[in-house]
């Protein structure tokens, strides 16, 4: 037994040692790396970095979408990545805290939490740092040195519910969601408000994943729902969207003549759609993250940090919009209609439903 | 004979780290990332400071728990993947009795751990129950277990606990394992007394298997439940029992996630992989409890430098990912290799 220990203890022991090793060697290099990257960086020490969420920052949707924020501020400053502007990927709720931390350490002076998972681990940041400037996007923290950036996303969905409705020849349509919550809620209600505007008969299917970042569950989803005849899907569920994306294109390779469609979320999902000549993306409710983290660096970045502030970005702040990329789907008379109901949204004739018991008053009140 | 097994008991897992980890660096070489700066960042991100040994520790802290529910059902040769499910039924459980009951700590604190265990407990008595009257296979039901957890969880989570909200309160400070002297000493990490918990359970649980009538009898059950039978043991009470216990340290672990780490507890949008990754730790430390502590530790040393990763070396931290898979597969195809060597000693014995 003694001699069981003691060789784990010797094993381990080197492989510290190989490891302190490596160590070593990495600080020899840092000088001349330094060296040569200090010819190409500006003036400006500002550096900003976000936190993802368990989606990634590759998930095509809204931490891609934060994340083009920063490198687009990253160019126009000519900053270079990992710097001045970095991002700190989360694969479990458990790395959230230590990746803030991890960026509070590295000096940022701003930091992005993007999505509303990361909301509790916020709130103890920026009590613990409290000389450190955060901003959470989706969600509210009251905290002297938290920005909130939230969407209304309701308008959007409502937008795109038109859209869905006036598009759909099985009068069925589909909500795909991610974590059924508050703010998921948001663009399931906006969307039925808006797809019941145009037609009251018209089903809608709600489903939740319960994941933003399990595709295997979407394409489940999507597969149930268009194989009961639902013909338009609208998905509200960060990377699990992407399985929706791939069922309709599975679905439309194999069969060409069959029109289904996906509504993609929060940036223009034209590209995921793309199968052959066709395109299954309908339109996409665009949430400008982006533009929002990008305004907002610099806004920091001059000094005006809106600490213990909510910036809500809807259409009229440009914060939300319908795309109208897909040409072949996306006919004059759909958007006609969707323009038409933007302006009873910005006009205050009609408000978009943000939860659940609010989309059961609206239909009742059609 | 048994000199040479013990050594290779020791020495496979061993090897195995090294080789994922020599695998580790050449995928990294030949995906265009330099290996050294790679592991220097890996190793600054578990043990750089003060603050990522504290982290260290906390993530190491359920891995053992984990590991050793997984571990002790393995000793009654019973494969209990619903670890996963019993961590999150802890979990809920410890939250829910840190939120809802008012007592003073000395009582408040057990009682949320013991409520965690018990709910651990019946999450594996009902596997271990259909195992022993039924001969339902464990695995089958621990899984599907697993599913019943986490759905139940987020779905009590959203209309009991809260009126639907994705994420509960805090527990009350009576019923948490959190130390700001801890935290304080490593620069704000969540490092909390679970630690010192997970240690002693590890004492305990050696000492059940190593040292006492129970240990013996569910080890010779997992050896042979035909002979068991026929030297008189109860075999069934011995399955159940084995998957009581280890259903209530699955629990323990959630306890930690609940009560240590967090706090509180959220719509999982997933497996927390705690339970999962205990599978892995069970088998890299051979199912006995130091083994499962080092290997614990080596987890989660892994894991938590993997996010430095990126930022420090520019290597995904999914390279981690397969390097732990690697070290897995060496530790489960040394088994292979050792029993191909087995069998050839033997013939040469003949």
């Amino acid at each position: 037994m003694k001699k069981k220990w003691y060789l784990l203890i010797v094993a381990l022991l080197s492989l510290g040692m190989v490891l302190t090793a490596c160590g070593g060697g990495d600080k020899k290099e840092e000088p001349a790396d330094n060296a040569e990257k200090g010819e190409k960086t500006e003036a400006t020490d500002f550096k900003a970095a976000m936190v993802t969420d368990i989606g990634g920052v590759d998930d095509k949707s809204f931490n891609q979408s934060a994340w083009e924020g920063l490198n687009a501020w990253g160019e126009e400053h000519g900053l270079k990545e990992k710097e001045n502007f970095d991002y700190a990927q989360s694969t479990t709720k458990a790395d959230y805290m230590p990746n803030i931390t991890r960026l509070v350490r590295d000096d940022y002076n701003i930091i992005f939490a993007i999505g509303f998972e990361l909301k509790e681990d916020v709130e103890k940041a920026a009590d613990q740092y409290p000389d450190t400037h955060f901003a959470i996007v989706d969600d509210i923290v009251e905290k002297d040195n938290v920005a909130s950036v939230v969407f209304k996303e309701h308008q959007g969905s409502f937008l795109v519910g038109v859209a869905a409705a006036m598009k759909t020849k099985t009068n069925k349509v589909g909500f795909v969601g991610g974590i059924d919550s508050p703010l998921i809620n948001k663009f399931e209600s906006g969307f039925i408000a808006g797809v019941k505007s145009v037609n009251p008969d018209i089903e809608v299917d709600v489903q939740y994943a319960e994941s933003f970042g399990a595709p295997d569950k979407g394409k489940i989803i999507a597969s149930n729902m268009y194989n009961n005849d639902i013909d338009v899907i609208y998905h509200a569920a960060g990377g699990t969207g992407n399985g929706v994306f791939n069922e309709a294109k599975d679905i439309k390779k194999s069969d060409p003549e069959r029109e289904i469609w996906v509504i993609g979320v929060d940036r223009d999902q034209h590209e995921e759609g793309q199968i052959g000549d066709h395109n299954v993306t309908l339109t996409s409710m665009v949430k400008r993250v982006d533009v929002a983290v990008h305004d907002l660096t610099n806004k920091a970045m001059n000094g005006e940090h809106h600490g213990g502030e909510t910036l809500e970005y809807g259409i009229e702040e440009d914060g939300i919009s319908v795309a109208t990329t897909n040409e072949d789907a996306m006919t004059q008379d759909i958007i006609d209609a969707v323009k038409e109901w933007e302006n009873k949204i910005l006009s205050g004739e009609i408000e978009a439903p943000k939860t659940r018991e609010e989309t059961e008053e609206f239909i009742k009140g059609l | 004979m048994t000199t040479n097994h013990k050594r290779s008991a020791i020495l496979i897992p061993i090897i195995s780290v090294l080789l994922g980890i020599i695998a580790g660096a050449i995928i990294m070489l030949v995906s265009g990332y330099n290996p050294i700066t790679g592991y220097s960042a890996l190793f600054r991100g578990a043990f750089g400071d003060a603050y990522a040994i504290g982290e260290t520790i906390r993530r190491t802290t359920p891995y053992i728990l984990s590991g050793l529910a997984v571990a002790f059902a393995f000793r009654a040769s019973l494969f209990n993947i619903g670890a996963e499910g019993q961590v999150i039924v802890g979990w809920l459980t410890a939250v829910w009795i840190g939120i809802s009951v008012d007592a003073p700590m000395i009582i408040h604190l057990p009682l949320a751990i013991l409520g965690a265990a018990i709910a651990g407990a019946i999450w594996g008595f009902i596997p271990g129950l259909l195992k022993a009257k039924l001969g339902v296979h464990e695995v089958i039901v621990t899984i599907m277990m697993n599913y019943i957890a986490l759905f139940s969880t987020n779905e009590i989570i959203r209309n009991v606990l809260t009126d639907h909200k994705t994420t509960t309160e805090s527990i009350k400070d009576s019923a948490s394992m959190s130390s700001e002297w801890l935290s304080s000493m490593t620069y704000y990490s969540r490092l909390h007394y679970g630690i010192l918990l997970a240690l002693f359970v590890a004492v305990i649980i050696w000492f059940i298997i190593e040292r006492t009538t129970l240990g013996f009898e569910i080890k010779a059950v997992g050896f042979n439940p035909h002979a068991s039978r026929y030297a008189g043991m109860n075999v069934s009470k011995n399955i159940i029992l084995a998957m009581v216990i280890s259903g209530a340290l699955g629990g323990l672990a959630g306890a930690m996630e609940g009560l240590g780490t967090y706090g509180n507890i959220s719509v999982m949008s997933g497996f927390s992989n705690i339970g999962f990754d205990g599978i892995a730790v069970a088998l890299l430390g051979a199912n006995t409890p130091l083994g499962v502590i080092l290997a614990a530790l080596l987890f989660g040393s892994l894991k938590e430098g993997a996010n430095e990763m990126p930022t420090g070396a520019g290597v995904p931290t999914e390279l981690v990912d397969i390097i732990i898979a690697l070290i897995i597969f060496f530790v489960a195809s040394s088994y292979i290799i050792r029993w191909a060597l087995l069998r050839y000693q033997g013939r040469k014995a003949k």
